[in-house]
C-alpha cells in the first residue's frame, strides 16, 4: 500500500526533516530474533523498514549482507516466513511502511501475482527487486498495481539524464539513490555528487528520493540527510547483528540490542533538524 | 529462427537483461559497440586473421573410425576443437570479446571460469593484446584444475579465488558481476559461455558459430549432404550453441545437447539444468535452472568442472520449449568410461565436457544404422583433466 509510504514522508516534510530507513536480512540469524529486531526498529527511529528477503545468489551485495543471506538460508527461511514475519509485525504496528527487498528468482517462483496477493495480505507496502531492471519488471508491476503496492526502482551514478526517465516512469513511493557504483557495504559517494542527483531524480520523478549504500556513521547519516528525504543503511546494521553472534553463527544475548542501538544513533543523526 | 533474439533479447520467454541498474548501462553500452562492430568488415577480418594464424582455424573435422566400427552404426565424425590454440573451443570466444574490448578503449578484463578453459583462453588473449586480466574462479575448482591456474599466471593473469556459496563456477560469476558493477569504467566483462545479460548469449553464440559453419562446410566436401545429427556437451552451452546455429534452419539436422547428469539425475547431484530444472532468473537471464521448491538455486554436481553449473543458456532453454533440439545426459560413470574408450580407440584424450557427448552419440550411431552421419563437437583435450580421472579410477600419479 503506497498509502503507508507517502504518510511518512509528508509526516517528515512537515517536520522539516530526513527520514531513516533500516535495513536488516529477514530471518538472520533466526526467525525469532529476527522478528524481534524488526519490532524494535520503528521505536529505534526506523521511519521505513526494509526487510531483506535472503537468495542464495546475491551477486549485487557485498559479503556482509550475502553472508547474512546465507545465515538466514541455514536457518530454514522461505519467502513465505519473511511474508509471515511482516504480518506478525503487522500485528502491532499499523504505520511503519514496510519494504521488502531482494532477488527476482526466488518471487518469480512463487508467482509474480500470488506474492503481490501475499505481500499485500501480510502488509507490506512494496518491494526493491534488485535484478529487475526497468527493462524487465512489467509483469511484476502490473501484479503490483493490482494490489497497489509500490515497485520501487534504483538510480545509480551510471544511470545517466537519457536512462533516467526510462528509471522512474512508472515508479510509485520513492525511488532509491545507490550512492556508489559497486556493491553493498562499500564506501559512500562524495556528498556534493550526491546532493546533485538527489535534485536531479527529485525533479524527474516528483517522487521523493533515499539514499544508500555505503553509510556506516552518524556522521555520514547527518550529511546524506542534509539533501536525501531519507538516508538508508542497511550492511552497517547487518554487520552489528553479525558480530553478536556465537562461533556458531547463533544468536547471543545482545544480538537484539546491539543493532537497534546503532539504529538509534543512526536515525538520530538522520533526523536532525537540516542546517 | 536464426532472427532470435529480438532487441530485447528474448530467445521466446528466455534470455533478457536481469541486472542490477548500476550494469544497464555498461551492458547496453556493449550492445551498442557489439552491434556496430559486427556491422564492421575490419572487426571481421581481424577475427578472422587471428582465428586463422593464432588459434589455428578451421579445427579438422575428423572420422573417427574406431569409435564408428565400436558403435556399429552411423558414421561418427569428430569436429577437433580440441586442437584450437590453448585446448578448446573457448579461445573463439575470447578472441572476438577481446577485440571487442580493444574497441570500446577497455583496459582491463575480467572473467568468471570453471574448468578454467575460459580463463586461460581469456589470460591468453589478454597477454597477446596486451591487457590486464584478473580471472575468478571457485577454490574447489582451483583444486581441481591445478594445471590450468598455473597457466594462467604464467600468462600474466591474477586468479582471484572465490570462497563465496559452492566455490564454483556460479560463485565465479557473482563474483564477476561484483566486480564488474564496482569497476564499470575501464573493465570489459568477458564471460564464457552463451549465458549472462543479453547481448552475451547472442555474441558469444556468433563468435562460436564459426564451428557449425565450418563443420557443415567440411562434411559437405566429404560426404556430399548434411548430417542427420549434430551433438555436443552443454555446461552454459557455448560449444553445443556453436555448433548447433548453422543447422537450426536445416530441418532434417536432429541437434542433440548432452548434459551432465552427475551421479545421475535422480540423485540429486548433477548439473543438468533442462533435464531436471525449472524456468527461473539468475546471472541476468531467464533460463532452466536447478532450484528448490522455493526458488533458491541448488548446487550443481558434475565430475566435469565445466560444466558444474546450474543454469543453461536461453537459447537452449528456447530451443528445448519449441522442440527443436533435444536434449539428453550422461552420468560421470558414463564420461569417464568413454574418456578411456576414446583414449583407446582413436588416441585422444578428450575432456571430461566432451566424454559427456560420447556415449550418448554412440548410442544414436547405432540407432541411426550405418547410412547415418554424425558430428560430435570434441570441444576440449583432457590433459587438464588427467588428475581427476587418476583419482576417480583410484590410481596414484
Amino acid at each position: 500500500m503506497t498509502k503507508r509510504i507517502d504518510s511518512t514522508f509528508s509526516r517528515l516534510r512537515s517536520e522539516n526533516k530526513a527520514g531513516f530507513v533500516a535495513y536488516f536480512m529477514g530471518g538472520d540469524p533466526d526467525y525469532d530474533t529476527s522478528l524481534e529486531i524488526m519490532k524494535g526498529l520503528p521505536k529505534a527511529g526506523a521511519d521505513i523498514i526494509e526487510l531483506g528477503m535472503p537468495f542464495t545468489d546475491p551477486a549485487a551485495d557485498g559479503p556482509v549482507i550475502e553472508l547474512a543471506g546465507l545465515r538466514s538460508l541455514k536457518s530454514k527461511t522461505t519467502l513465505k516466513s519473511i511474508l509471515k514475519m511482516a504480518t506478525e509485525f503487522r500485528k502491532e504496528n499499523n504505520e511503519t511502511p514496510i519494504i521488502v527487498m531482494g532477488y527476482a528468482n526466488p518471487v518469480h517462483h512463487m508467482g509474480y501475482a500470488e506474492f503481490a496477493a501475499a505481500a499485500k495480505q501480510a502488509g507490506i507496502d512494496g518491494a526493491i527487486i534488485v535484478d529487475l531492471p526497468p527493462e524487465e519488471d512489467a509483469d511484476l508491476r502490473a501484479a503490483f498495481d493490482d494490489h497497489d503496492l509500490a515497485l520501487i526502482r534504483l538510480a545509480t551514478p551510471t544511470t545517466d539524464d537519457a536512462r533516467l526517465p526510462v528509471v522512474v516512469k512508472g515508479t510509485k513511493g520513492f525511488v532509491y539513490y545507490v550512492s556508489v557504483a559497486g556493491i553493498t557495504g562499500k564506501a559512500l559517494g562524495a556528498s556534493e555528487a550526491v546532493a546533485n542527483a538527489v535534485e536531479r531524480i527529485r525533479t524527474a520523478s516528483g517522487l521523493p528520493v533515499v539514499v544508500g549504500f555505503g553509510i556506516k556513521t552518524p556522521e555520514q547519516a547527518r550529511s546524506v540527510a542534509q539533501d536525501a528525504d531519507a538516508a538508508v543503511v542497511g550492511s552497517a546494521i547487518v554487520d552489528a547483528i553479525a558480530k553478536t553472534l556465537d562461533e556458531n553463527g547463533q544468536a547471543t544475548s545482545t544480538t537484539i540490542s546491539a543493532p537497534l542501538a546503532l539504529v538509534r544513533s543512526l536515525s538520530a543523526a538522520a533526523h536532525e533538524p537540516r542546517i | 529462427m536464426s532472427n532470435y533474439p529480438d532487441e530485447n533479447g528474448r530467445f521466446g520467454a528466455f534470455g533478457g537483461r536481469f541486472v542490477a541498474e548500476t550494469l544497464m548501462p555498461p551492458i547496453l553500452e556493449l550492445e551498442a559497440a557489439y552491434s556496430e562492430a559486427r556491422n564492421d568488415p575490419n572487426f571481421q577480418e581481424e577475427f578472422d586473421e587471428f582465428a586463422a594464424h593464432y588459434v589455428g582455424r578451421p579445427s579438422p573435422l575428423y572420422f573417427a573410425e574406431r569409435l564408428t566400427e565400436h558403435a556399429g552404426g552411423a558414421k561418427i565424425y569428430l569436429k577437433r576443437d580440441e586442437l584450437n590454440h590453448t585446448g578448446a573451443h573457448k579461445i573463439n570466444n575470447c578472441l572476438g570479446q577481446l577485440l571487442l574490448a580493444k574497441r570500446m578503449g577497455k583496459t582491463r578484463i575480467i572473467a568468471e571460469t570453471g574448468a578454467g578453459q575460459h580463463g586461460v583462453a581469456t589470460a591468453t588473449m589478454a597477454a597477446r593484446l596486451g591487457m590486464d586480466c584478473i580471472v575468478f574462479m571457485g577454490e574447489t575448482d582451483i583444486v581441481r584444475q591445478k594445471p590450468n591456474v598455473f597457466r594462467m599466471k604464467l600468462l600474466g593473469a591474477e586468479v582471484r579465488p572465490v570462497t563465496s556459496g559452492t566455490a564454483t563456477l556460479k560463485d565465479a560469476m557473482n563474483e564477476a558481476l561484483r566486480d564488474w558493477v564496482t569497476n564499470v569504467e575501464n573493465t570489459f566483462y568477458c564471460i564464457g559461455t552463451v549465458a549472462g545479460p543479453h547481448p552475451y548469449p547472442e555474441m558469444v553464440r556468433e563468435f562460436q558459430a564459426v564451428i557449425g559453419r565450418e563443420a557443415k562446410a567440411q562434411l559437405k566436401e566429404r560426404e556430399g549432404r548434411l548430417p542427420d545429427a549434430v551433438v555436443a556437451c552443454i555446461g552454459g552451452g557455448s560449444n553445443a550453441m556453436g555448433l548447433f546455429h548453422d543447422f537450426v534452419p536445416e530441418k532434417s539436422v536432429r541437434l542433440i545437447g548432452v548434459e551432465a547428469a552427475g551421479r545421475g539425475v535422480d540423485t540429486g547431484l548433477h548439473a543438468a539444468s533442462l533435464t531436471g530444472g525449472a524456468p527461473g532468473i539468475l546471472h541476468g537471464n531467464r533460463t532452466y535452472l536447478l532450484q528448490d521448491e522455493d526458488g533458491q538455486i541448488c548446487d550443481a554436481h558434475s565430475i566435469s568442472a565445466g560444466l558444474d553449473y546450474p543454469g543453461i543458456g536461453p537459447e537452449h532453454a528456447y530451443l528445448h520449449d519449441i522442440g527443436r533440439a533435444e536434449y539428453v545426459s550422461a552420468t560421470d560413470d558414463e564420461a569417464l568410461e568413454a574418456f578411456q574408450l576414446c583414449a583407446r580407440l582413436e588416441g585422444i584424450l578428450p575432456a571430461l565436457e566432451p566424454s559427456h557427448a560420447i556415449p550418448r552419440t554412440l548410442e544414436l550411431a547405432k540407432e541411426l544404422g550405418p547410412d547415418g552421419l554424425i558430428i560430435m563437437n570434441m570441444c576440449g583435450r583432457g590433459d587438464k583433466d588427467v588428475f581427476t580421472i587418476a583419482d576417480a579410477l583410484g590410481v596414484e600419479i
